[in-house]
């Protein structure tokens, strides 16, 4: 429960925390750290326009993108509690939650009929479809060297075999969570959120006709989907039998330094060349692949 | 009494001829609706009474020792599977061929009425008899009947063409099996399914099994003997597509799994040997789905992919018994087994949900389709449930048996040796590459056809089908959301059937643990639903206090956008296409511009790709030795004296060979 609720907490201040680290980082006074949750406040007051093209999918599509959010938050586990429900194998579930909203939210794209939204629609299934198996080899990893399938168990028993080489999976694990949640959320190198032209957009270019509680709903899904992806992280650098009260503060801690990892990177760097991103997608896999092939060597199955 | 039934039943379908072509329906729907009942009845009597096997006696005048049907849970399973897609697939047939009601006569519609009941009638045969003869007689008239049903539109010349060649492929899966039963009839001198485990103790497993896997993988379409599967689905009327890919590739699972329960030796080879063929089937399958512009050839490579699936928990499950991981085995075979359920129901509520799109708007080519759901919200609604369950997205039917199957790799991984864990891995790896390759898929698939502007005349004149072709889908669809919101009561059963079949041992603690990791399941998926709910209630009332405006779609500030310039199947699919090149071998054909052309004609762009399994295994071997043969044609003159001559030669060299004992 903790655990939810410190998510809800990280994903209100999140964007916020981007935004600050960019401006600082470009040398601008910029907005409060609020400004994201305010304009958030802005949309839902408005009201909205649709497309004529567009029908039922298209209204239903960032509500059920959200719902998938929300309930894929519910499997992620805190400290040595337990997720609010965990069974074995709910990080398949988990994945094809995120997936399920996606498969709307590229539908929606579709729905507008739009020259832009297939480009948006297309980049984002293909890039996903790209991501998910180093998602599901560096949890395969894990399940390997805890002997576990479940989030809750995972984690809970991550750090409990002794060994420092748990370190190098720490590291693996943090670096591979970042990238999957850059490209998951459709952030740099992948794609440019702050882009103007539509030629080089990814997301937002699926969501160019959204409008009002719509896309207020979007971004809110786009922050949970941080927080989500930020407390993973947490659960792989932090033990879990640590002082319920520390782990709390370290939680924030690790969320705000997820953030600005983020705002760093995208202050000072480019975006990829769109051709290249299977190309860097790839590489993920390849470096989740680089973790099994460690674990086959710490088990003694491998030399 | 029961046997007398199925006996009558068999007999009153040759009356199917002679009733008026108003009636033929409604009396072949009767004699399927008995057919369905009294298998039925045999299933529910083998479960209440907690048998093990159910014999049932067929006495038959012209047989001496009648036909014995043997059903065991196995069978039973697969009875209910056929049971349910053939009577809704008859259901929506009636308003299908609708259509055809002036142009075809009478006795069309009874070949095809008489066909569809044999093709049922053949298919729970198939699976209740033993004895390899009237096996093999079974299932040739499954191989026949469901040829004809094929060629219904025989006047298309391509059809009648795609027709024969279905029938020669399924006979060369024919053949194989009838040589594997003659190799086991010879060794043990009984020709039938029960033998086989007498051949197999005493004799090399892993070649006879290889036979049998090629003779049933063409029925189910394995690549790379899939070749017939993407011409013949596209070219059956719909409501025999979806039985098809919806049951009766499913008999060549059935006869997989019947071998494999006999085999005793050489598991862990056999279990590889599957593994690998599946996991190419099923990525190459999806992979080829992809680039497909006809939504109904799109499904069938869906059927190979899916096929893979079943093929994954199936080989997985082997290795298990051969490894002896219980949960592997279980997990893998539940896996498998029940998404053959999932599978039949979710691919024939497509394959119907294409027909109808046809019948709507005389197309199949997804580029000419669009915006086909403010039309046809009925049929748009259930291809998108159809679509959600094939990608395996919660809270449908297809997440469960995928669960299954990955929960019994990752379970397995922490006790795999190296090769194990890196096959366990592969597969792990294998199966989410095919679920992010399907939802780019049906996102293409649902997006093109069912969302946007239409995209020609056709589409945008489009009509709702009617009534009798969208009710009996709901029934589906209810088996769908049943099997994937309230889970364990359709995979206990499944795992019962499995542990009987295959004797796993102990199966008690795994069973558990699965049934409350689905009860979870049940749970999150229903809080899913409730949270939609809520959220699109608390939507529509938030909504109503705000100022709603309806506009045109934004683009970029051009405002005579037409419906060219939506995103076409081929551009969707572009990014893709550029990456897989090298495998799939799309061809693109097109001129193009010249430096002195200041004013570019017309241009036309055709892209294609071809099956290059298709290439290898059947086009070229044919080009080949029909060539040999236009040689061979040279002796061919004509001409009456050289006949006489080769009559002669032929004479003397029989002479000749007699004469030096040689034959």
């Amino acid at each position: 429960m903790i655990g939810f609720v410190l998510i809800l907490i990280a994903a209100f201040f999140f964007p916020g925390i981007i935004l600050r680290t960019k401006s600082i980082t470009s040398g601008r006074k910029g907005p409060g750290i609020l400004q994201p949750i305010k304009d958030i406040g802005v949309l839902v007051r408005k009201g909205s326009v649709f497309s004529k093209t567009s029908g039922i999918i298209f209204q239903i599509a960032p509500v059920v993108a959200l719902s998938g959010t929300l309930c894929a938050s519910l499997v992620i586990p805190f400290a040595n509690q337990r997720a609010l429900i965990s069974f074995e194998g709910d990080f398949i579930f988990f994945s094809y939650l995120l997936a399920f909203g996606k498969f709307f939210t590229i539908l929606a794209a579709l729905d507008t009929g739009s020259s832009f939204g297939g480009m948006g629609a297309n980049r984002e299934a293909f890039f996903s479809m790209l991501v998910e198996p180093a998602f599901f080899i560096l949890l395969a990893t894990f399940a390997m060297f805890t002997g576990f399938t479940s989030f809750s168990d995972i984690f809970s028993h991550f750090f409990l075999t002794g060994d420092h080489y748990v370190l190098i999976y720490s590291i693996i694990g943090f670096y591979l969570f970042v990238q999957i949640a850059m490209i998951e959320n459709s952030r740099l190198p992948v794609d440019d959120p702050k882009t103007h032209l539509e030629l080089t957009m990814i997301h937002e270019v699926m969501i160019l006709d959204n409008s009002g509680f719509d896309k207020a709903i979007i971004h809110l899904g786009s922050y949970l989907k941080f927080a989500i992806y930020g407390s993973l992280m947490y659960n792989v650098i932090v033990p879990a039998g640590w002082n319920i009260f520390l782990q709390t503060g370290l939680f924030l801690a690790v969320q705000v330094v997820f953030a600005i990892i983020i705002g760093l990177i995208e202050s000072f760097r480019a975006r990829n060349k769109m051709n290249l991103n299977p190309k860097f997608i790839l590489t993920i896999s390849a470096i989740a692949w680089i973790a099994f092939v460690v674990i086959l060597i710490l088990t003694n199955k491998l030399i | 009494m029961n046997t007398l039934l199925f006996f009558i039943i068999l007999l009153l379908s040759f009356a199917v001829f002679f009733i008026p072509k108003s009636l033929k329906y409604f009396y072949t729907l009767f004699l399927l609706t008995s057919g369905i009942i009294l298998s039925s009845m045999w299933c529910f009597e083998l479960v209440s009474n907690d048998k093990q096997i159910l014999e049932i006696q067929l006495k038959l005048p012209f047989l001496q020792n009648g036909l014995v049907f043997i059903i065991d849970k196995l069978s039973a399973f697969f009875i209910i599977v056929v049971n349910i897609t053939v009577f809704i697939g008859f259901l929506y047939a009636r308003g299908y061929l609708q259509s055809y009601y002036q142009s075809k006569n009478a006795l069309h519609f009874s070949i095809h009425y008489f066909s569809y009941l044999w093709l049922y009638l053949s298919m729970i045969m198939v699976v209740m008899i033993r004895d390899g003869l009237s096996f093999l007689i079974v299932w040739e008239l499954m191989a026949l009947s469901s040829f004809l049903l094929v060629i219904f539109d025989a006047e298309d010349r391509t059809i009648m063409k795609t027709g024969i060649s279905y029938l020669i492929q399924m006979h060369v899966g024919m053949f194989f099996i009838l040589i594997s039963f003659l190799i086991v009839d010879k060794a043990t001198g009984q020709m039938s399914f029960d033998a086989l485990r007498l051949y197999f103790s005493s004799h090399s497993n892993f070649l006879l099994f290889i036979l049998f896997f090629i003779g049933f993988g063409i029925k189910a379409g394995f690549i790379p003997l899939h070749t017939w599967l993407p011409e013949a689905h596209p070219a059956a009327p719909s409501h025999v597509s979806g039985v098809m890919s919806g049951v009766m590739i499913k008999m060549g699972i059935y006869g997989i799994l019947r071998v494999l329960m006999s085999v005793q030796n050489d598991l862990l080879l056999i279990g590889l040997i599957i593994l690998s063929v599946s996991l190419i089937s099923g990525v190459l399958g999806v992979m080829m789905a992809i680039v497909q512009h006809d939504l109904k050839r799109l499904l069938a490579y869906h059927s190979i992919e899916n096929i893979g699936i079943i093929g994954i928990g199936i080989g997985l499950g082997v290795i298990g018994l051969a490894t002896k991981n219980i949960a592997l085995s279980l997990l893998g075979f539940s896996g498998g087994l029940l998404h053959v359920l999932n599978h039949s129901l979710f691919k024939s509520l497509l394959f119907f949900n294409a027909g109808s799109v046809y019948t709507a708007t005389h197309t199949r080519n997804i580029e000419h389709l669009g915006g086909l759901m403010k039309k046809m919200p009925y049929t748009a609604i259930l291809f998108l449930i159809g679509s959600l369950a094939i990608c395996g997205l919660p809270p449908f039917n297809g997440f469960i048996s995928e669960y299954l199957i990955y929960v019994g790799m990752f379970k397995s991984l922490s006790a795999a040796n190296l090769y194990q864990s890196i096959v366990i891995l592969s597969s792990i790896v294998g199966l989410a590459l095919i679920g992010g390759l399907a939802i780019f898929c049906f996102t293409k698939a649902f997006g093109i056809v069912f969302l946007g502007e239409p995209r020609s005349e056709k589409a945008s004149m489009a009509k709702e089908v009617s009534r009798v072709m969208i009710f009996p889908q709901f029934i589906t669809i209810a088996f769908i959301m049943l099997i994937g919101l309230a889970s364990v009561f359709f995979v206990k059963p499944v795992f019962n059937i499995v542990s009987s079949a295959f004797n796993i041992p102990d199966t008690n603690i795994a069973a558990a643990a699965s049934v409350n990791n689905l009860t979870q399941i049940s749970i999150l998926s229903g809080i899913f639903v409730i949270t939609i709910i809520i959220l699109l209630v608390y939507r529509h009332f938030h909504l109503k206090t705000k100022q709603i405006d309806v506009g045109p779609t934004w683009g970029c500030g051009y405002t005579a956008g037409t419906f060219k310039q939506q995103y076409t199947a081929t551009s969707y699919a572009y990014n893709y296409n550029h990456l897989v090149k090298p495998l799939l071998q799309t061809k693109k054909i097109m001129v193009d511009i010249r430096e002195d052309e200041i004013f570019p004609g017309k241009r036309t762009f055709v892209s294609h790709s071809d099956d290059i399994f298709k290439k290898l295994l059947i086009d070229k071997p044919i080009d080949w030795f029909s060539s040999l043969l236009k040689k061979i044609a040279v002796m061919q003159t004509g001409q009456i004296q050289h006949y006489i001559l080769y009559a002669f030669v032929f004479m003397l060299l029989v002479f000749l060979l007699t004469y030096f004992n040689l034959i």
